[in-house]
């Protein structure tokens, strides 16, 4: 089996961390190979973190090489432009329709006010999705990272009971409701989209 | 299987091997071995002041008969170089391994340093991993090896393996056999049997040359007849997956080197590729053995990370995918001072002073950046106010030096001992916020806790520093701004050493947090857009287009902002 490239970005305390060990567990229960490196700055608070999650018969480099990632998970529209030169030709943005202002030093450019558009216009299946308001509305916004993760579930090669594992052993007893709401809120909303 | 970081891997492999002591000072990436180690019941771990410390704590343990490690990051291995030079000279009585992280690409450090080049002048035998579970089983390889060889092994890793996640097997623990002291002066007084023990010493790297030859950490992967690649560590991960079709040689022992296995190797291909990341460690030591048919720094960059992209030019000459994310305004995302943060005061104070300060290091050295743009130097734990002692020397009379609680603790005291005795005014600003911040709130000797949870006595730092003689200390709340102020300047008039101790505990430590304040927001109709505030450099404080405003969510109510008004137009909100 080739090796599917994930690479999951976010801001400091977004859950991108969590995401990506998520999906690293569930690859590994449904018996691959995985490689999960996360990468950070010397921020406490407010700095860019990403993350690769890499799996399949057996995989080597702890990040994917430029241009070979399969998808891009965005918990935030600026992330996605950050990391999207290492999307391969045609490969999936799924982005989060949410924006963290950076904290400016000096640099007084505008946010980027059409990061779709601009992922779209260089030939990426851009995805995007409503994913922090849905899970404001199940509960806690700070599962956005989770309905983002369901999602991108629905295009993966890994059984729902690999993830259901995966959800009950990693997530503490008092926010495992909460979070399986918002995978199959994800999951949901990608089935919708393919169907369109 | 679990899913390990190289890290936590490191930990459970020591633990494994029936490890009982371990010590360490935080460094980013090494920090979460300690943590990690900690959590095991059998194994006593602990922070020590500084890593020479913890080295020397270590090798008492080791040397008193139970398996030890200590643990710290590249640049640590330069405040333990002194034991580490010397204790090989003794060897070791039980297993000890020194744990060192290096940090390729300084993604959180202030110098890129190959510490394998410290395990050739120590002649300790070098170990290292390529991926968690090689970690793991190179940690317990260690062990045998230190008490085989009776020496210390040094075990490094880089940020990459220490940071990256891969599926290991468990194992259980075996208890090492306790291996008692007993007093042997020929061997243990290194400074009168030096000579005797340099000989030894000699003579034992000689047998360790030979088991490098029959160890099995150095694998060969056979492969193409015509495509020969030397590697070790995280490089192996790259070449393995750019080039699967290689011959590799995957070294896991990198000093001393199998000479006999690589001259073999080599001697099959025109050219053997070697891919080493930072300096050309291997490339030398192959030199050295006579042994030149190899292309090594000379396509593979010594500055910075390695990837499978770079290596793949190296080895492919594929050309390395282009960033378009220079197209678009991908704005930066800059390391700042938190919200509530308490070093903010004291930055925002020494601007308006306009003194030359002298840094170090913790998150306290962004105060070099924008707003603040007070700090001049920093390179060091430790070097501010030894530092700022010497701009005295040199006739710059308005220094301040700057360091924080763990660093003063780590380092910083011998400085201040030395401007007390030399009766040097150098005047200090001790931003005592209870934690070391920057590595993840660990605690140390000044917190009142252990690393196990347990309390302690926490250091009197008034105490401490009145008794080596500094008359002049003064306490202040950096979230007073004007307190802080006159508490610096009445330390800059002062004709003998002065310390300020500016002490307020990390916005994001528990006791903080659970400490309600009301948060501030801003008047427009009061405002005159000076844009004063804005010198708070405050996340929680953003310039919109009719004015500033402040994140009620984020703000901590600190009233920086407030104070820098000149229109008193930011006030506390009203409590809903």
């Amino acid at each position: 089996m080739p090796v599917t490239n994930v690479l999951i970005a976010g801001v400091g305390g977004q859950g991108a961390v969590l995401a990506s060990e998520l999906l690293a567990l569930a690859a590994m229960a449904a018996g691959r190979d995985v490689k999960q490196g996360e990468f950070h700055g010397v921020a406490q608070r407010g700095g860019a973190v990403f993350s690769h999650v890499r799996f399949g018969d057996r995989v080597h480099s702890p990040m994917a090489p430029r241009g070979q990632v399969d998808y891009l998970v965005a918990l935030e529209q600026l992330e996605a432009l950050r990391y999207a030169h290492f999307v391969r030709p045609g490969g999936t943005v799924i982005v989060n329709d949410h924006r963290v202002e950076p904290i400016r030093v000096g640099d007084q450019r505008p946010y980027p006010d059409d990061a779709p558009g601009f992922l779209r216009g260089k030939g990426f299946d851009v995805v995007v999705l409503n994913a922090t308001q849905r899970a404001l509305e199940l509960g806690d916004h700070r599962a956005a990272n989770v309905v983002l993760l369901g999602a991108l579930s629905a295009s993966l090669d890994i059984p729902a009971e690999a993830w259901d594992r995966t959800l009950m052993e990693r997530i503490p007893e008092r926010h495992l409701a909460l979070n399986r709401r918002a995978f199959a809120a994800g999951r949901d909303a990608a089935a919708v989209r393919a169907t369109l | 299987m679990k899913l390990m970081s190289g890290n936590d891997a490191v930990a459970r492999g020591a633990w494994e091997a029936g490890v009982a002591f371990a010590a360490g000072y935080p460094g980013t990436p090494s920090t979460e071995v300690l943590e990690r180690l900690a959590t095991y019941d059998e194994v006593d771990a602990h922070w020590s002041t500084n890593e020479k410390v913890a080295f020397e704590e270590a090798m008492g343990a080791a040397l008193g008969g139970v398996r030890s490690m200590v643990t710290m990051k590249h640049v640590g291995l330069n405040v333990a170089a002194d034991p580490f030079m010397v204790f090989p000279y003794a060897g070791t009585n039980a297993g000890f391994v020194v744990l060192v992280a290096d940090d390729p690409g300084m993604y959180s450090s202030q110098n890129e340093q190959d510490s394998r080049y410290f395990a050739k002048v120590a002649k300790v035998p070098l170990l290292e991993p390529a991926d968690a579970a090689e970690a793991k089983s190179l940690t317990a390889a260690a062990f045998e090896l230190s008490e085989r060889f009776r020496t210390p092994v040094m075990l490094r890793t880089t940020t990459r393996l220490a940071h990256t996640s891969s599926p290991v097997e468990p194992g259980m623990r075996t208890e090492a056999e306790r291996t008692p002291f007993s007093r042997k002066v020929s061997q243990y007084a290194i400074p009168v049997y030096a000579r005797f023990r340099r000989v030894e010493l000699e003579e034992k790297l000689g047998r360790l040359r030979q088991f490098a030859e029959e160890f099995p950490g150095n694998v060969i992967d056979a492969g193409s007849p015509t495509v020969g690649v030397v590697t070790h560590g995280i490089p192996y991960q790259y070449v393995k997956e750019v080039r699967p079709d290689a011959s590799v040689f995957k070294l896991g022992m990198l000093y001393p080197l199998p000479e006999r296995r690589l001259r073999e190797f080599c001697a099959r291909f025109d050219t053997v590729f070697v891919v080493e990341e930072s300096e050309g460690f291997i490339e030398q030591e192959l030199a050295s053995f006579g042994i030149t048919n190899v292309a090594g720094k000379a396509r593979f960059t010594n500055v910075g990370e390695l990837s499978a992209d770079l290596v793949a030019h190296g080895l492919n000459g594929t050309p390395v995918t282009p960033d378009f994310s220079k197209e678009i305004a991908v704005l930066p995302r800059p390391p700042v001072l938190c919200a509530g943060c308490p070093h903010r005061g004291v930055f925002n104070t020494l601007r308006k002073l306009g003194v030359l300060v002298t840094g170090d290091i913790g998150c306290y050295t962004l105060g070099c950046l924008p707003p603040y743009e007070a700090i001049h130097t920093t390179f060091c734990m430790g070097a501010s106010i030894s530092n700022a002692t010497g701009f005295h020397r040199a006739g710059e009379h308005q220094v301040v030096a700057v360091i924080g609680d763990s660093t003063f603790l780590h380092s910083g005291l011998a400085g201040l001992m030395s401007a007390v005795y030399n009766q040097v005014p150098t005047t200090v600003v001790l931003v005592d916020n209870g934690t070391t911040g920057m590595t993840g709130h660990q605690e140390h000797p000044g917190t009142g806790h252990t690393l196990k949870g347990r309390p302690a006595p926490a250091v009197n730092y008034e105490a401490v520093i009145r008794a080596i003689g500094v008359e002049h200390i003064a306490v202040v709340d950096p979230w007073d701004l004007a307190a802080t102020e006159r508490a610096i300047r009445a330390g800059l008039d002062h004709a003998g050493p002065a310390v300020i101790i500016a002490r307020r505990h990390c916005r994001l430590l528990p006791v903080e947090k659970v400490e309600a304040r009301v948060p501030y927001r801003v008047a427009l109709e009061d405002c005159v857009l000076c844009e004063e505030c804005m010198a708070s450099g405050c996340p929680a404080l953003v310039w919109r287009e009719d004015g500033p405003h402040i994140h009620a969510w984020e703000c901590a109510g600190c009233s920086l902002c407030a104070q820098l008004c000149p229109t008193e137009a930011i006030v506390a909100a009203e409590v809903a």
